[in-house]
């Protein structure tokens, strides 16, 4: 299983990555394999606002549906729009492909309560 | 419980989830969509082992399955299968399942979440004498071997004519040396054949399967797979689509319900809402747009909740999200359109013509 050094993650199984004052926001490899097959994500608009802990979004996958947690507040900047007619870029490329959204980060600091990798590999142990 | 093939499931890389008391895999390395295409374009191979097998025997066997099963046992020639049910003095559901007629035996496959409860079903109302019953659930592996390629895969591993057995039709013999049940029976709409064997068998009878099926690219198959199969051919579904409050004829499952064979547990109230006429069926519906309708997604006519989906998913082959779903009669015509409340967010459906997926025939 795949946990990038370089990015930040959430218990909820959110990663982000950090550009300047933006987090860009995915899911991460240990989620996109339980959820299986993606068939659609519900992502929110360019300029809407997210707030830390709180659902942005679902994903639809064959076995269930899913929400999506904020792990930082702030406004949403940008989509990637390709999720809309190919999802499963989620499962083939959770990382990179598969990024959801964009925020501009309202609290800087939200991120220091994010786990790095090894931090987040433990909680994968507990399952 | 495990079934006896669980350490290859484990060994396979299967997800194991607890399943009606047993340990099964829900999908293997590749997920339900590639098994889903697997058993729609080649050979799938589902271990069933966790349904139950109950036996009937005795003078008074045919008599006693024609008063406890909704259709009509007296119609089925040996080595003939049939789809039947239970139902309850008010015509809900105890549960649906098959009785396969051998030349001194009924056998039944019954839904293993509803073991317990089918089997005291069948205690409470079997007769002092006349009937014996023995429930053989924990004997036997269950393999059911599906998808267009599945007789020239087992051909060359059994002495079974194949080509003689009809649909819904056993037979006794041997698959890969080993003695088995064959029925031509499944859950997918393809053809397919299930192999019952000796537990002590079951791994042997699945890497024979395995071996004989490499240039069919078999694969094994999970639960998850499999619902998502049975719904594009809209078969009902235990728990899902029928209950103890859903009764046949609105289930659509008039076709299986003998009014006409003489008395049987639940005839009275089916037949009293036959006449009543029935206010709510269970339709097939697909979403106009970009959502999976669940088990229990509300059912709206102009903002007004009017039905429930009782299984819903994403179809492999209509590429799209389809659902099954009681709805008033009034509201039933194939083209009605409704929308859904997914989770607050309205979605329009569409009622089709079921099923959804038509299998390509094999000669």
């Amino acid at each position: 299983m795949d946990i990038p050094a370089n990015l930040l993650y959430a218990k909820t199984h959110e990663w982000i990555r950090i550009e300047g004052d933006l987090a860009v926001v995915g899911i991460t490899d240990f989620a996109q394999g339980e959820l299986g097959d993606i068939v659609y994500v519900q992502l929110p608009q360019p300029g809407q606002t997210v707030d830390k802990g709180a659902a942005f979004g679902n994903i639809e996958a064959v076995k269930a549906v899913s929400d999506l947690y904020a792990p930082v507040s702030g406004e949403v900047v940008e989509i990637n729009g390709a999720l809309e007619d190919g999802p499963e870029a989620i499962n083939t490329s959770p990382y990179d492909q598969g990024w959801m959204i964009k925020i501009r980060m309202a609290n800087p600091a939200d991120k220091d309560d994010l786990l790095n990798a090894e931090q987040y590999q433990a909680t994968l142990g507990e399952h | 419980m495990k079934t006896a093939l669980y350490d290859i499931h484990a060994a396979l890389g299967g997800k194991i989830v607890p399943f009606a008391g047993y340990l099964m895999p829900i999908q293997y390395p590749r997920g339900i969509v590639a098994e889903h295409r697997r058993v729609r374009t080649t050979v799938g191979v589902f271990d069933v082992s966790h349904m139950g097998e109950f036996f009937f025997s005795g003078p008074d066997a045919e008599k006693f399955l024609n008063w406890i099963t909704i259709n009509d046992v007296s119609k089925l020639a040996v080595w003939q299968a049939q789809y039947s049910a239970f139902c309850y003095p008010d015509g809900g559901m105890v549960d649906d399942l098959l009785v396969y007629r051998f030349p001194d035996r009924y056998m039944m496959v019954v839904n293993a979440a509803n073991l317990a409860k089918d089997r005291d079903w069948v205690l409470q109302h079997l007769p002092k004498s006349g009937v014996e019953f023995a429930d053989r659930s924990d004997d036997y592996t269950l393999l059911a071997v599906q998808g267009p390629r599945t007789r020239d895969l087992l051909k060359p591993i059994t002495g079974v004519d194949l080509d003689a057995l009809a649909y819904y039709h056993l037979a006794e013999g041997k698959v890969a040396g080993l003695p088995a049940v064959v029925a031509r029976t499944g859950y997918t709409g393809e053809l397919g054949y299930e192999v019952m064997v000796e537990n002590r068998y079951g791994v042997n009878l699945w890497e024979a399967i395995f071996e004989a099926g490499k240039p069919y690219e078999v694969e094994p198959i999970g639960l998850g797979a499999r619902d998502t199969l049975r719904l594009e051919m809209k078969y009902c579904l235990y728990g899902n689509d029928i209950d103890a409050t859903t009764h046949p004829l609105e289930a659509g499952l008039g076709w299986i319900t003998k009014l006409n064979k003489g008395d049987f547990i639940g005839r009275e109230a089916i037949l009293a809402a036959k006449e009543k006429g029935l206010t709510r069926t269970l339709v097939g519906f697909v979403v106009e747009g970009k959502g999976l309708p669940r088990h229990g997604t509300p059912i709206l006519k102009d903002g007004i909740t009017v039905g429930v989906t009782t299984s819903g998913n994403y179809s492999p082959m209509l590429d799209r999200g389809i659902g099954l779903g009681y709805v008033p009669v009034e509201l039933s015509a194939i083209g009605t359109e409704l929308e859904l409340d997914l989770r607050g967010r309205t979605l329009p459906l569409r009622l089709v013509k079921t099923p959804f997926y038509q299998p390509q025939p094999v000669s």
